[in-house]
């Protein structure tokens, strides 16, 4: 299968985005110390003599099918549509990649990218553990020495991926600043870089940052949709009726989402996590429950108080768990072109043991969000309507965590 | 006027022949009112340029020391308005020396950046030097900030070159900040060689003056680095101050900090 992620699919009525100083609308830009400036133009430079060249494209290729091992397939999910009674319910499965999660897309090209640059070390931030677990596995591949700065209060509730991701070589650094969570991972992977400019790239795990990264991220992942586009013409000779996928800085759901926004007919669905309710103020629904604000690098919506204090974001899982969202997605918001809704941690919670039984996957509880979304929508449609889910990871790494919270001793 | 206060100060110190010093403290560290014992007496203790910092929750280009002292400010519930407020105090005791104020753009951004600008010039406040907004994104804020009468201060760093050098100081105002490491707040000095022609660099391209800053702990230090520049700047090192005497009595941190400006001055 071929597929390109340098294709920018042509949007009817809007010009291709981001503009040249990196904006979505009012959201996106480069917020950063002006320590980081020209570092952050050498990459947007790097990063457009790449994409303009066929042998990066080829090698991400490459590495995408033996590596990663892409594509990945596109499931009808027989058990769950009869049991929702309504839509034709397909899963993505990038939770069949290699390292078991969609991360290793984006990991993978920012990747080959620093090599590009000459860069000799890495440094990522991560919450779950997933995106700290993605670029230690690139490093380990390419030979390049990794610093994951992870919350300290993420490193107690994802032990066994701070063990992967030592045994790939990498080194982790708990971070204590802050509120200790993955907010404060990224800043103090900002104050590495500031401190590191001549040798260090930075692999940002989702699509916020300054620009390029949105763009630069939702591109490696647009990977997802390009697939989908092309399954799903296999499968059902036609596009997809409805695509849905969690967020939580929402990389998943523009690399499923972006290469359809041309396609009127195709209704999105971004679903953030509610937490314990948005009510509660306990969630991580930046869109639902947030302002606009200026965080890591870009403006966006930002859960934040009056005082633009960022606050902390609460949800089940840690994945989800940032209180931002990418700048793309705010745009995309704002235009009403993605709908944007939320689950809670219970319906999560629910969804993950359904499809486990019904499927035999155990999805990750991020994308069990998306589930849940998934069985509010599909009863109310039609045979012939097409979902597709984003499947973006799997539950393995969750198993202890939900036990936890069904009251099962392990 | 405001816009006068800087260009007057700056050119007292030039004519004495000293160095200058700026001092930064965290506003409302450790308290709101700690803090304005400690700002209403840095004038008399030697600064002659006072930054104030305005807390934030992620403040990415701080060290330790400064990222405490927002926790402890925020934890004691200072605000922006708090902050204009103490500026406004401040100001009805002493027209002449100088104040600007440090800080992230989101907490402006949710005051209204408009309203921010006119607020702060309003209360006395000379000169902004907003860490997050490099030239590509400072209009928003520089341009009412400037109407307003105040000062858009700007940062110039090691890896700034020529060329972006020019697109910064295009339009800095006030003084140029010479972040004297590529790093972050209070951690390690740079070499005064460097130092020195960085600075010789940046008067090639602007007549204002120009303060160096980050790693400036000691009277030795700050004199080392005057020897070049206009003043040097000195932040995590009071801020250290203020930490090590919260296990005191409240009432003695003002005067410890102010001594030690008192040092760094070279009274």
């Amino acid at each position: 299968m071929h597929y390109n992620h340098r294709v920018d699919t042509p949007r009817k009525n809007s010009p291709a985005l981001p503009d040249d100083s990196g904006h979505f609308g009012i959201y996106g830009g480069r917020y950063v110390p002006e320590t980081l400036m020209p570092l952050i133009l050498e990459v947007e430079k790097a990063y457009a003599k790449a994409t303009a060249d066929d042998s990066f494209q080829r090698e991400f290729d490459q590495y995408a099918k033996h590596y990663i091992g892409r594509p990945s397939p596109l499931y009808f999910a027989r058990r769950l549509s009869a049991h929702f009674g309504g839509a034709k319910i397909y899963f993505k499965r990038d939770e069949l990649n290699h390292t078991g999660a969609h991360k290793i897309n984006n990991t993978l090209g920012q990747i080959l990218l620093a090599r590009r640059m000459g860069k000799t070390r890495i440094i990522a931030e991560t919450g779950a553990g997933q995106h700290g677990v993605a670029a230690a596995t690139v490093c380990a591949l390419f030979d390049l020495p990794c610093v994951v700065y992870m919350g300290e209060t993420d490193i107690a509730r994802q032990a066994p991926n701070v063990f992967r991701m030592k045994l790939l070589g990498a080194e982790v650094v708990p971070v204590t600043s802050g509120t200790a969570t993955l907010k404060d991972a990224m800043n103090e992977a900002l104050r590495d870089w500031v401190k590191n400019v001549d040798n260090t790239f930075y692999i940002i795990g989702t699509v916020a940052g300054p620009h390029p990264y949105p763009a630069m991220v939702r591109n490696f992942q647009s990977v997802i949709g390009h697939e989908v586009r092309e399954q799903m013409h296999q499968a059902e000779g036609r596009l997809p009726d409805t695509l849905i996928a969690c967020i939580g800085g929402g990389s998943n759901a523009m690399g499923l989402f972006h290469p359809f926004l041309g396609d009127g007919s195709v209704r999105m669905l971004g679903v953030e996590a509610a937490g314990k309710g948005i009510a509660s103020g306990l969630h991580a629904a930046s869109l639902t429950g947030g302002e606009p604000g200026v965080l890591h690098g870009n403006r966006t919506y930002l859960l934040q108080t009056d005082d633009g204090q960022i606050k902390d974001a609460h949800s089940i899982s840690a994945g989800l768990d940032y209180p931002g969202i990418g700048p793309e997605h705010a745009h995309l918001h704002d235009r009403g072109r993605v709908k944007y809704v939320s689950a809670t941690d219970a319906e999560a919670l629910e969804a993950f043991q359904l499809c486990s039984k019904l499927e035999g996957i155990i999805p990750a509880l991020e994308p069990s969000h998306a589930l849940a979304c998934t069985a509010k929508i599909a009863p109310q449609k039609k045979s012939d309507h097409l979902i597709v889910m984003n499947m973006c990871g799997r539950g393995d790494k969750d198993v202890f965590a939900v036990a936890e919270h069904l009251g099962v001793k392990l | 006027m405001n816009a006068a206060r800087l260009e007057q100060r700056f050119a007292a110190i030039k004519k004495s022949g000293r160095g200058g010093l700026v001092t930064f403290l965290t506003a409302g560290d450790p308290d709101g009112e700690t803090f304005r014992q400690i700002l209403n007496g840095l004038p008399a203790a030697g600064a002659d340029v006072i930054e104030i910092g305005m807390p934030f929750s992620d403040p990415v280009a701080d060290g330790p020391a400064i990222q405490a002292a927002g926790l402890r400010a925020l934890q004691a519930g200072i605000t922006l308005k708090k902050i204009l407020q103490a500026v406004r105090e401040f100001r009805a005791t002493d027209a002449a020396t100088p104040l600007v104020l440090m800080g992230y753009y989101n907490p402006i951004y949710r005051y209204g950046a408009e309203k921010f600008a006119s607020d702060a010039a309003d209360a006395g406040a000379d000169g902004l030097i907003i860490v997050d907004l490099p030239p590509e994104e400072a209009a928003e804020l520089r341009e009412p900030a400037v109407k307003a009468g105040l000062h858009w201060i700007c940062l110039v760093t090691p890896t700034t070159d020529g060329a972006r050098m020019k697109k910064i100081l295009a339009h800095a105002g006030g003084f140029v900040y010479y972040v004297s490491i590529a790093g972050i707040t209070g951690t390690h000095s740079a070499e005064l060689q460097a130092v020195r022609e960085a600075v010789t660099g940046i008067r090639r391209h602007t007549d204002l003056p120009v303060a160096v800053g980050f790693g400036i702990r000691t009277p030795e230090q700050a004199a080392a680095v005057t020897q070049a520049a206009d003043a040097a700047v000195v932040g995590s090192a009071l801020v250290g101050t203020i930490a090590e005497s919260l296990d005191g009595a409240r009432g003695e941190i003002a005067e410890k900090v102010l001594r030690r400006v008192g040092e760094l001055a070279g009274k």
